[in-house]
């Protein structure tokens, strides 16, 4: 099992875990480095704080699963796993590279202990169901974990799962939505509104747990509800900013699939000394 | 030829609809093995897994009218160590549901995602072209890994379900509707991946799966009475294929007839039509689904409009006679 970090601990590491996204799409030259960022807080306080799980024993049958279903923001998610010790950390700049582990949408046949492949989009939240089924039929403990994009909810199959899961009741499963309100070809509002967001999710029968989705003590905090949340499963709305760290890219529709030239990766990595 | 192994067509015997075969051989598993869960988008009555949800209603998940968030639970499930077995109609399941069959279980490999799709093809009847998979086949051989069959009778599909589920890899599972003439003697042995030689022949060779074996059959009977000796091969397994078997078929006859309740053009046909290439170029025809839906009507008058009956399989092996006579 991981040891869990003290915040001060978590703090520095979100530093970390940005700086090599920044760096890892710099060196691919292509990626999503918008939405990689905004969701460093939710993906570190899972893997670090909240979820059991082993990175010397990946297959572990009681681990918490988790589910990264918005997949093109996998440079975050490579990062946590790499900083856990599931890859190597010296390999992340390979991301995109032919033969590289780290591929441009997360793929379990190079990364086993990936719980999905993902990456077309509004699909993890039906596999992470199945997930949380099978651990109820086992009577087992352990939960499941979706990390789901503002825009990636848009697709229907998040609304047919989304009635699965309360109809099921089904109380061992959290998703997570990533909501920084910028999608590929621009605003969320100007694209497709999600609002009014929270109560579509209550409509469908939800716990909804509404946050600043930078903030780890909030997190951590949302994350010990859904425990106590029985009988329907738990939504956390986590309001971020897309590019949150890196003030050029902060809230640019431009930062969500360009990697950032030579220059602006070092322009990038000052303001996260 | 033989004429021992020729069933004659007043003997072949009607049997259970294969997606009944399915619903018992599915409950029989399932009392054995605690593993197996099912997910059905509302046809259950239809697809037959009611008999396995009043069974074990705790290991039944009703997914309602969703076949794609169906799919992806199956996906979960068995990633998290159950069998799930996933069922709707063909051309929901594999229509509705191919992207999710692509990304949460072809692409990862989930081994134990197993997807029967019931009502295939057009002997579905009056219900009409919105609800007949004519190109399933096609979808399922299309998603790589994954093995794709197409049992011809209840023998064959209460053997090979077994084996499906039992199969290290997500298998797609093909039902029909309508009842189907039994060819097979209930002690046969299956495999995946091999054919089963129904009928001896030296002349031409009739590939054949799911209903149209039977029609098959009756068509080697008919080209008897005129001297030609065919050759009946049940291809219950659509991937694999069984190359060797064909590959002897076009070698030993010079002659291949494929015949399917399919879009002509995208399912077995072509499949047998590369293998046939790559292995002993022969004459061939296919007897299919042309480019067209079908519409409503008793199965059997959709089989006799759509040339799916044995006269139809008949016809072709003479054209294929003709050719091959002419070199």
């Amino acid at each position: 099992m991981t040891g869990k970090k003290s915040l001060e601990e978590l703090q520095a590491l979100t530093k970390t875990i940005r700086r090599r996204i920044v760096e890892m799409t710099g060196a691919a030259k292509s990626g999503h480095p918008g939405g990689s960022l905004s969701a460093v807080e939710i993906v570190a306080t899972l893997f670090f704080d909240v979820m059991n799980h082993d990175p010397q024993n990946p297959h572990w049958e009681d681990r918490d699963r988790f589910i990264l279903s918005k997949g093109h923001g996998c440079p975050v998610l490579y990062a946590v796993m790499a900083e856990c010790g599931y890859t190597p950390v010296e390999q992340l700049n390979t991301l995109r590279k032919l033969g590289s582990i780290y591929q441009g949408h997360p793929d379990r046949r190079f990364i086993p202990a990936l719980e999905a492949s993902t990456g077309s989009l509004g699909q993890g939240l039906s596999i992470g169901l199945g997930m949380a089924l099978a651990a109820r039929l086992d009577g087992k403990p352990w939960r499941t974990y979706v990390v789901l994009g503002d825009g990636e909810i848009q697709e229907g199959q998040i609304w047919e799962a989304a009635m699965f899961a309360s109809f099921h009741k089904v109380d061992n499963l959290v998703a997570i939505v990533d909501y920084n309100r910028i999608q590929l070809d621009g605003f969320v509002k100007d694209i497709m509104e999600l609002e009014p967001l929270a109560d579509k999710w209550r409509s469908f029968g939800w716990h909804v747990v509404e946050l600043d989705g930078h903030s780890i003590p909030a997190l951590r905090e949302a994350f010990a509800v859904p425990a106590a949340v029985k009988g329907k499963p738990t939504v956390v709305i986590a309001h971020t900013v897309k590019g949150k760290g890196v003030s050029f890219m902060e809230n640019n529709p431009k930062w969500h699939g360009v990697a950032p030239s030579p220059q602006e990766v070092e322009l990038a990595l000052k303001e996260l000394a | 030829m033989s004429t021992k192994a020729v069933k004659l067509q007043s003997e072949l015997k009607m049997g259970a609809a294969t997606r009944a075969a399915f619903g018992d051989a599915l409950l029989e598993l399932a009392r054995q093995d605690e593993r197996i869960v099912v997910c059905d988008a509302d046809l259950s009555k239809s697809t037959m897994t009611h008999k396995f949800a009043q069974a074990f209603p705790h290991r039944f998940f009703s997914c309602g009218i969703a076949e794609a968030n169906m799919v992806g639970v199956g996906a979960g499930l068995a990633s998290a160590g159950k069998i799930a077995v996933v069922s709707s109609f063909s051309c929901f399941v594999a229509n509705k549901g191919f992207e999710q069959l692509r990304v949460a279980v072809a692409y990862p490999q989930v081994k134990s995602f197993k997807v029967v799709g019931t009502h295939s093809g057009i002997s579905i009847g009056e219900d009409g072209p919105s609800q007949m998979a004519v190109e399933d086949l096609s979808l399922a051989c299309a998603l790589p890994g994954f093995v794709v069959i197409s049992p011809a009778d209840e023998v064959s599909m209460k053997a090979l379900f077994r084996a499906a589920v039992y199969h290290d890899g997500p298998v797609y599972v093909r039902a029909g509707r309508a009842p189907a003439p039994i060819v097979h003697s209930p002690d046969r042995a299956f495999e995946l991946g091999k054919a089963v030689e129904l009928v001896p022949g030296a002349d031409v060779a009739i590939v054949a799966t799911g209903l149209m074996v039977a029609e098959a059959i009756r068509a080697a009977e008919q080209l008897e009475t005129e001297g030609v000796s065919a050759r009946v091969l049940d291809m219950h397994t659509i991937k694999p294929l069984d190359r060797e078997a064909i590959h002897r078929a076009a070698a030993q006859t010079g002659a291949v007839v494929v015949a399917e309740e399919h879009l002509v053009d995208s399912g077995l046909g072509v499949r047998v039509a590369q293998v046939v290439a790559e292995t002993h170029p022969a004459v061939m025809e296919f007897v299919g689904i042309q480019d067209t839906y079908a519409e409503s009507g008793t199965p059997a008058g959709l089989l006799e409009k759509y040339g799916l009956v044995a006269s139809n399989v008949a016809a072709a092996a003479r054209r294929a006679l003709d050719r091959k006579k002419q070199g």
